[in-house]
């Protein structure tokens, strides 16, 4: 009558979990590509402001393509592209990522809010979702940003995250709606578990793969709006981005002048960064979903 | 002594663009302590729906639900006192959570246990008295590590968590492999004698319905149309719904030869198009006249319930009396 | 007989004119995640239909029962494989056909003409925006293109009034149909092209008790007027105990014991056959202590030593952990595949060879 499960667990479950997540992120090429390329970024962004040098420095170097003494070449006013490039990372990432949180939280408080509670409040959180994914998104972002000009980066911030969270909104709603279902959750109404803790505990884990999935588009989603601001001189220029930095170079007339050195290596960073977070995108999903795992048909099989 | 009284519980849900839908039908019974109560039904037929409004999952139209004699369904005793064990142990069990969580929350919430030590101590006692050892090992393990059987165990551990004097175990087996279903019973049964628990089994199968209860109910289409104890409502069924459902049970033990006789008279008895027959809504009358092969004028107004035996009634006109009568008065 | 019993395959003495389908030593495998060990669902079985038949495969999740079944039917999906084994079909005409040498056009032409299948949640993968005359249209148009308009509407016609459902509902959607009608319709595809062997997985399990056992009856009679051959693999031993000639209990990848319906049903020779229909109690039988099978089924990743069952078996003795069990032939025909009945083992064994009564 009785069911003894096997005695060989592992003695340190929680080592052994960190253990198995590296493994995992190995076991999809995707995934370790991605995950390489943007902790490069993340390192350059961290500590390479100090070793890049000032880039603001102006040298008596104008316009110099790549050599050895300015790695990539210097911009009109002589300033050093390879150390601008460097710490416009920092600046990128953290207005990416800023973003990107914020506007997550604010789709995981909607979203997750309104499929939970239902009603009336569904119904007004679904309108104001709704209302923020049918309005145009960049012309938003223009006009707003146009408007807030020259407060500086948390305005940018703000302007990326209020014009990107209703979409992800929107899907969370509908995975809660069907989680609220789930008989785990009816279990503890239950067993009288309160509602703040239900959605807490035993929903919100379960949306965690859309969440960090969401999360990764949004960083996306704000990286090349942001350098889409920064190009049309809606965003504050004396904060270096990639963005910034194509916004300077189009104004020194770079592209016309052939100086591919100044505008190439930022777009180039760009999208390089969108196809890492793709590509983790992309990898986690491999890795969390058994079905989507590339299979090699074995000779012979029949 | 009672421990639950439900009378003429009805449970209505909306419909888009028309009458609410009626899943649960003026239903009465009560619950008695080391007890067990069988509700048989098949799909549709509205157990579930008992089952949810019991538990406070769905908000009943009408009728009352008495816990010890008190009326007070809304507050957090009500909740402790009845608990219930879910169908499919794949998905009353969140994926995220370890097994330890699943006991811990609903030990806290009912104020069963303080926290720390004293919450894993009570855990572990659970898990055990559901024979899952060690328990300490189980306690760490995630709900995909389980087999179904397990999964089951630790749901009944779950509800048996807040201390309840009230079980409903909707379907409790029906998605376990075979050769644990009666394991599973064993211990709902052992559990129930063990802790004086009134313990309502929902079930679709009758055979099991009549080893491990003393009483039986049938519901079909939102109403209970045979009660009564085990052995004379299977063995000796009068609603012609519950002789159709005991004819079409297997393990009756019969041989091939008999199997066979039996399934050319019922091949010959059934009514061609009895398959969409069932789907007919019917207006006041008896449910199950579309299907009933003794149908007669008298099942167009509600069958009253006729008691047939001690503590053995149907809802059917026919051993009412009244049916005989109401037939001889259209033919006349 | 005794040759038979040589390996792990249900073959008896049959003269080759009334078999249908003869699978031998099936092997399947799913591949591993990562490295991991493939797990061998399906070890070194074989079972022979023959013609008109109904053989039952009874076993409970994880035994192998559906892949076995989708390997003889050739459906197996990736990561499962087959490794191993010969499936030969032989047609009424005479004609022999190695199934596993089919590909591609050959292939498909021979599943709907001479094997069908009934998917277990067949009813839920009706097309659900196309009419139920469409989809019998599709198989026709698809099969027999000499067929014209008309010609298959009528067959289609007939193939619905032959399950039991009105042939006016050739216009019907199939969320318009019940679960049960569904199911019907179901079957009446599988039977459109009249083949020899219909395999069947689960076919009832989805529905209710009374649906079950309409479709069931429906099943049978069917097969008396058309003399096509299941395979029918459930869970409920007690169902196929009352349908099926002959049966094959499945445990852990393998066959454990094969024979007539009869002979099992009065004294089942392998003890987790008798687990399993002491498993399920009687419906009006004698009350009596009712108690299953205790633990679970061994891990089919790597190899299995000894007897599979013998961790949860109350008889298990010395040879059982560590020799395989063979195939031994029984008294009423079938074997089991259990050291209680082995010569070569049985007397280190205590105890009777059949438990008391299986009645």
């Amino acid at each position: 009558m009785t069911a003894t499960l096997p005695t060989a667990t592992p003695a340190a479950p929680e080592r052994a979990a960190g253990l198995g997540l590296l493994r995992l992120a190995l076991r999809s090429r995707r995934l370790a590509l991605g995950l390489g390329v943007l902790a490069v970024f993340a390192l350059t962004a961290v500590i390479g402001p100090w070793l890049a040098g000032d880039p603001d420095a102006v040298s008596v170097d104008l316009g110099q393509a790549p050599s050895g003494a300015h790695w990539l070449g210097t911009t009109q006013t002589g300033q050093d592209v390879f150390a601008q490039l460097v710490v416009s990372a920092r600046g990128t990432l953290v207005i990416g990522a800023a973003a990107a949180v914020i506007a997550t939280v604010v789709s995981v408080v909607i979203g997750i809010g309104g499929g939970f509670l239902g009603g009336v409040a569904d119904e007004t959180l679904s309108l104001i979702s709704n209302v923020f994914l049918v309005i145009p998104g960049l012309p938003l972002v223009i006009v707003v940003a146009a408007y807030v000009k020259g407060d500086g980066v948390l305005s940018t911030v703000l302007v990326i995250a209020l014009t990107s969270w209703a979409a992800s909104a929107r899907v969370l709603r509908a995975q809660t709606l069907s989680l609220r279902g789930r008989d785990y959750v009816l279990a503890a109404r239950v067993y009288g578990e309160k509602r703040w803790r239900i959605v807490l505990v035993e929903i919100l884990p379960n949306e965690l793969a859309i969440i960090v999935s969401q999360f990764i588009h949004a960083v996306i989603f704000a990286v090349l709006t942001q350098a889409g601001l920064a190009f049309l001189g809606l965003a504050d220029p004396a904060y270096l981005t990639w963005g910034t930095m194509l916004y300077f170079a189009q104004n020194a007339e770079a592209l016309t002048g052939g100086a591919w050195w100044w505008f190439v290596p930022p777009g180039l960073c760009i999208a390089l960064l969108g196809a890492a977070l793709s590509l983790v995108s992309f990898g986690l999903d491999e890795v969390l979903d058994p079905r989507l795992r590339t299979r090699r048909p074995r000779k012979g099989a029949r | 002594m009672t421990a639950l009284d439900v009378t003429g519980l009805t449970v209505d849900f909306p419909q888009p663009g028309g009458r609410p839908f009626r899943a649960v039908d003026r239903v009465s019974f009560s619950l008695r302590a080391g007890r067990t109560l069988a509700l048989v039904g098949e799909s549709g037929s509205g157990k579930s729906t008992v089952v949810r409004a019991l538990s406070r999952l769905v908000t009943p139209t009408e009728g009352e639900i008495r816990l010890d004699g008190a009326r007070r369904t809304r507050g957090a005793d009500y909740r402790r006192a009845v608990q219930m064990v879910f169908q499919d142990p794949f998905a009353s069990l969140n994926p995220a959570h370890t097994i330890g969580h699943h006991l811990h929350r609903p030990l806290l919430a009912g104020g069963k246990a303080r926290r720390g030590a004293d919450v894993q101590r009570k855990a572990e006692e659970l898990l055990r008295s559901v024979n899952l050892t060690p328990p300490a090992d189980v306690a760490r393990k995630r709900p995909h590590e389980l087999s179904g059987g397990q999964r089951q165990r630790v749901a009944i551990a779950r509800a048996l968590a807040p201390g309840p004097q009230v079980l409903l175990a909707d379907e409790p087996v029906s998605m376990l492999d075979v050769s644990i279903r009666l394991e599973i019973l064993g211990l709902l049964d052992r559990l129930k004698d063990e802790r004086g628990l009134a313990l309502l089994y929902v079930t679709h199968d009758l055979a099991t319905a009549r080893h491990f209860s003393s009483e039986v109910m049938v519901m079909y289409r939102g109403e209970i149309v045979e009660r009564g104890p085990s052995d004379e409502v299977i063995l000796a069924p009068r609603h012609p719904y519950t002789q159709l459902l005991a004819s079409a049970a297997t393990g009756s033990g019969v041989s091939r030869e008999e199997a066979r006789a039996a399934r050319a008279a019922r091949l010959a008895a059934r009514a061609r198009r009895d398959a969409e027959r069932r789907e007919i809504v019917v207006g006041d009358g008896c449910r199950f006249r579309p299907r009933c092969p003794l149908a007669m004028d008298a099942c167009a107004r509600r069958p009253p319930e006729a008691e047939v035996g001690p503590g053995h009634r149907a809802l059917c006109w026919l051993p009412a009396g009244a049916g005989t009568a109401g037939s001889t008065n259209s033919c006349a | 007989m005794n040759d038979s019993a040589t390996h792990h395959s249900a073959t008896e003495n049959s003269t080759a004119n009334d078999m249908v389908l003869r699978a031998e030593h099936i092997d399947v495998a799913y591949e591993g995640y990562g490295g991991a060990r493939p797990t061998r669902a399906v070890r070194d079985v074989g079972f022979e239909l023959r013609r008109g038949e109904l053989l039952g495969i009874a076993g409970e999740s994880g035994c192998g029962k559906s892949t076995l079944a989708y390997a003889v039917a050739r459906c197996l999906q990736p990561p499962a494989r087959l490794t191993a084994g010969s499936v030969i079909f032989h047609a009424r005409d005479g004609g022999e056909t190695d199934l596993l040498a089919l590909e591609g056009e050959a292939l498909r032409a021979f599943r709907w003409n001479k094997l069908s299948i009934v998917f277990q949640s067949a009813m839920n993968a009706l097309n659900p925006v196309t009419r139920v005359g469409r989809q019998f249209d599709d198989i026709f148009r698809a099969h027999r293109p000499g067929m014209s308009g008309p010609e298959r509407r009528e067959r289609a016609r007939a193939l619905l009034d032959m399950v039991g459902i009105d042939p006016a509902r050739i216009r019907a959607y199939p969320h318009e149909l019940s679960g049960g009608m569904r199911q019907r319709v179901v079957i009446a595809m599988a039977l459109a092209l009249e083949p020899e062997v219909v395999i069947m997985d689960e076919p009832t399990t989805a529905l209710d008790v009374v649906v079950q056992r309409e479709i069931l009856d429906e099943v049978e009679r069917l097969r008396e007027e058309l003399g096509f051959s299941v395979v029918f693999i459930t869970h409920d031993l007690s169902l196929l105990l009352e349908i099926s000639d002959r049966l094959a209990v499945m445990y852990a990848g393998g066959i454990v014991e094969y024979g007539p319906c009869e002979r099992i049903a009065a004294g089942a020779g392998h003890p987790y056959t008798q687990g399993l229909l002491r498993s399920f109690p009687e419906l009006t039988g004698e009350r009596r202590a009712l108690r299953g099978i205790p633990g679970s089924p061994p891990d089919l990743r790597g190899e299995l030593t000894g007897c599979p069952f013998a961790d949860r078996c109350e008889r298990a003795f010395e040879p059982c952990r560590t020799v395989a069990p063979r195939p031994v032939p029984l008294p009423g025909g079938g074997y089991a595949a259990c050291h209680l009945h082995d010569p070569d083992h049985i007397a280190a064994a205590a105890g009777p060879l059949h438990e008391g009564s299986q009645s």
